[in-house]
C-alpha cells in the first residue's frame, strides 16, 4: 500500500515544492544522512591507517599511508578475537532460535480467543514491561540462584523473552490468521500443535521474520549481559571484547594464546587501528545484511511502536 | 462453536449424545495451550517475578551470610533497616544530581526528538525523487541497528586523546583543550547529539508511515482552495500527525525516570570525571551494585525508579486511552 501511494505521487511536480526549495531540502536531509553513516566509514579508514600516520597526523579521512597492520594483528595473534567471534555467532543463532520458539508458542496462545487464561497470561507478560525488580535483585537472582555466570546461558537467558515481542507477535497473528481458519482446522481434526506448525507459522512468516531479525540484532549487539555475568574471557562476545579494549589496550596481546614467552611490545602494537578493525568486523555483518532486513524491521516497528 | 452446531446437525447431535467427551476436549485444549505458554511463563516467573521479591533488599543492611551464601540465606540473615537506605540515598547530593540528569536529558530528548523527527519526516515526504528519499531513509536508520559500544568508538574516532580528528583539528588551530573525556562542558551536547544520531532515523520511520497514510485527495482539495505548501503542512499534515505525536510524547513522559544505559555508560567511555554530567539512575544503580558493592542502596534506587515509573506509566496510559484508545497499552 505504501509503495502504490508513493508511486501515484512520483514523476509529477504537481503540488510539489518549488525546485530551489527542494534543493535546500535535499541538502539538509543529505547532510544528516551522511552524519549517520560517515563515522562508520571513518572507522573503516582508521582501521587501514598505518601507525606512523596516526602518530603524525592523528585519525584522518586522508591518511599519509595505509597499512593492514590492524587486521594482520587480529588474524595472526587474536585467538581471543576468534573465540569472541564464535561466541557472538553461536549466542546470536542459538539465542534467536530458542527465543523465537518461546515467543511463537506464548503469543499463539495469547492470540487464541478461546484460551481460557488468555487475559491472565497477557497481563502476566505486560506487567513485567511496567514494573521490574530492578537491576540489583535481577542480578542477584540470575547469578546466585539461576547460575548465570561464566557460561553461554548467561548470554542467552537474559534476552530470551521480550514482552514487547510477545505482544507484537500476537498482533501479527491477529492481523494475518483468521479465527475461522483455526476453527476449520480443528473441525478437520488437526491438533493444536499441528495447526500451529502447518497452518499458522507458514502464514505468519513475515511477522516471524521481523521478530527473528530484531532478536538476532539484540543478541549480536548485546554487551550488557556480558558486563554483568561474564568474567572469563573464553565467553566474551565481540561487543564486550571491544568494550574491554577501551581500558585494556593490550588485551589481545595478553590473551593471544601464544603464551607468556612471546613478549609483545605494547609500544609497537597498532592499538588504534586494531580497535577500529574490531569495530569494522562487528559492523560489517550488520551493514551487509541491513539493506535486506530493513523493510521487515520497518514493518515490525510500525506495528509495535505504539501498540507496545 | 455455536455457529458450528447450528450449521451442521451432525455436530449438534454429537454434542447432545456425548457431552462428557466435548467437555474433555475443551479441557484438553486448555491444557495444550497452557503447555504452549509454559516456557515463556517460566522465564517471566524466574527472571522477572522472582527478582521482585528481592526488593526486600532495599529495606535491609544487605550482608553476605558466609556459612552458606545463597541469596535466600543472605536475605534471611541480613538485618532490617526500614527506610534507612532511602534516607541515605536522598541525603546524598549525587542522588539529586542523577535525578536531575535523568529528567533533564529525557525532557530534551522528548522535545528536541519530536521536533527534529517530525520536521525530517515532513521534509522527506516532500521530496519528489523517491529513490533518493529511500536512500536517505536507509542511511538515517542505520545507527539504530548498532550497539552503543560501537557508537562510542565512532565518537572516539573524533575525540580520542592525541589522535582524535577534532583533537588534531583544535591543536592545529591552537585552541587549548582539556581532553574531551575529562572535560564535562561539551558532554551535555554530545549526549543529546548521540541520542538523536541513533534514534531519529527510527522515529522518522514512524512519522513517515503516518504521513504516507494521509489521503492524497485532502492535499488536492487544499491546493484547489489555494493553500500554500506551508498551509497544507499546517492544516493537513500536522493535524494528522497530532495523535501520534501526543501518544509518543505521553509514552516517553511515562519513561522519564528510565534511561538508555549504554548511552550514558559507554559513550563517555565510563569516564569518572564525566560522572557529574553523565550519571543517571541506571548508571548509578549499576555502579552502586558492581563498583562500590552497595547492594542495599542500588536496590533502593532501582525500586524508586521502578515504582515512580510504574505510577507514571499507569497515569500516562490512562491519558493515552483518552486521546487514542487504539494506542493504549492496556
Amino acid at each position: 500500500m505504501k509503495n502504490s501511494m508513493l508511486k501515484s505521487n512520483s514523476n509529477s511536480r504537481l503540488g510539489a515544492v518549488s525546485i530551489p526549495a527542494e534543493i535546500i531540502l535535499h541538502v539538509i536531509i543529505a547532510v544528516f544522512s551522511l552524519v549517520c553513516v560517515v563515522p562508520f566509514i571513518f572507522c573503516i579508514i582508521i582501521s587501514f591507517t598505518s601507525k606512523e600516520s596516526i602518530t603524525n597526523i592523528g585519525f584522518s579521512f586522508i591518511p599519509q599511508s595505509w597499512s593492514l597492520d590492524g587486521y594482520n594483528y587480529v588474524f595472526d595473534m587474536g585467538r581471543q578475537l576468534w573465540i569472541s567471534y564464535f561466541n557472538s555467532i553461536f549466542v546470536s543463532v542459538a539465542g534467536t532460535l530458542l527465543s523465537i520458539a518461546v515467543c511463537i508458542l506464548y503469543s499463539y496462545a495469547l492470540y487464541r480467543r478461546d484460551f481460557k487464561y488468555r487475559r491472565f497470561f497477557t497481563l502476566f507478560a505486560v506487567f513485567t514491561m511496567m514494573f521490574t525488580g530492578g537491576l540489583a535483585p535481577t542480578y542477584q537472582v540470575s547469578k546466585n540462584m539461576l547460575g548465570l555466570s561464566d557460561n553461554y546461558w548467561a548470554l542467552i537467558i537474559p534476552l530470551l523473552v521480550n514482552p514487547f515481542n510477545l505482544i507484537i507477535m500476537r498482533t501479527f497473528f491477529q492481523s494475518s490468521v483468521s479465527d475461522s481458519l483455526i476453527e476449520a482446522a480443528t473441525i478437520d481434526g488437526s491438533g493444536e500443535y499441528n495447526t500451529l506448525m502447518k497452518i499458522v507459522i507458514p502464514i505468519s512468516k513475515p511477522g516471524i521474520a521481523t521478530i527473528a531479525l530484531l532478536t538476532i540484532l539484540a543478541y549480536w549487539n548485546d554487551w550488557f549481559s556480558a558486563l554483568l555475568y561474564i568474567g572469563d574471557n573464553n565467553f566474551y562476545p565481540l561487543q564486550f571484547l571491544l568494550w574491554q579494549m577501551q581500558s585494556q589496550v593490550d588485551f589481545l596481546a595478553a590473551n593471544s594464546g601464544k603464551g607468556l614467552e612471546t613478549v609483545v611490545d605494547v609500544a609497537t602494537l597498532p592499538t588504534q587501528s586494531l580497535r577500529m578493525a574490531i569495530v569494522v568486523l562487528i559492523v560489517i555483518p550488520i551493514a551487509c545484511a541491513y539493506p535486506f532486513f530493513q523493510r521487515y524491521v520497518v514493518a515490525g516497528l510500525t506495528v509495535g511502536s505504539v501498540k507496545g | 462453536m455455536i455457529q458450528n452446531t447450528m450449521n451442521s446437525s451432525g455436530v449438534a447431535t454429537e454434542k447432545t449424545t456425548v457431552p462428557n467427551r466435548r467437555g474433555f476436549q475443551r479441557h484438553k485444549k486448555t491444557i495444550i495451550l497452557l503447555s504452549m505458554v509454559l516456557p515463556g511463563a517460566i522465564w517471566l516467573l524466574l527472571l522477572r517475578y522472582l527478582p521482585m521479591f528481592g526488593i526486600v533488599m532495599a529495606f535491609q543492611n544487605f550482608e553476605f551470610y558466609y556459612d552458606n551464601p545463597t541469596l535466600f540465606n543472605n536475605i534471611i540473615h541480613s538485618s532490617w533497616v526500614g527506610l534507612q537506605n532511602f534516607a541515605f540515598l536522598f541525603a546524598t547530593s549525587e542522588c539529586w544530581q542523577m535525578l536531575l540528569n535523568t529528567i533533564g536529558y529525557n525532557l530534551v530528548f522528548i522535545i528536541l526528538g519530536t521536533i527534529i523527527s517530525v520536521a525530517f519526516a515532513i521534509m522527506m515526504s516532500e521530496l519528489t525523487q523517491k529513490t533518493l528519499m529511500k536512500a536517505y531513509q536507509t542511511m538515517m536508520f542505520f545507527p539504530f541497528f548498532l550497539s552503543w559500544v560501537v557508537a562510542s568508538y565512532f565518537l572516539y574516532a573524533f575525540l580520542a586523546p592525541d589522535d582524535g580528528l577534532l583533537v588534531h583539528l583544535f591543536k592545529n588551530l591552537e585552541i587549548t583543550q582539556l581532553g574531551w573525556y575529562n572535560d564535562t562542558r561539551p558532554w551535555p551536547y554530545l549526549i543529546v547529539f548521540a541520542h538523536m544520531w541513533k534514534n531519529v532515523g527510527y522515529t522518522v520511520v514512524l512519522y513517515m508511515a503516518a504521513i504516507v497514510g494521509i489521503d492524497a485527495s485532502q492535499y488536492e482539495a487544499a491546493r484547489i482552495d489555494g493553500a500554500s505548501k506551508w498551509k497544507q503542512i499546517r492544516y493537513v499534515t500536522l493535524p494528522h500527525l497530532t495523535t501520534l505525536i501526543v501518544v509518543l510524547l505521553i509514552i516517553n513522559v511515562g519513561k522519564i525516570f528510565n534511561s538508555d544505559f549504554g548511552l550514558f555508560f559507554t559513550v563517555p567511555m565510563d569516564s569518572g570525571s564525566l560522572i557529574p554530567v553523565t550519571q543517571v539512575v541506571d548508571t548509578y544503580v549499576y555502579r552502586a551494585l558492581l563498583s562500590t558493592g552497595d547492594i542495599g542502596m542500588s536496590t533502593a534506587a532501582g525500586l524508586f525508579q521502578s515504582a515512580v515509573g510504574f505510577a507514571l506509566v499507569l497515569i500516562t496510559n490512562a491519558i493515552v486511552r483518552k486521546v487514542d484508545p487504539d494506542s493504549a497499552m492496556f
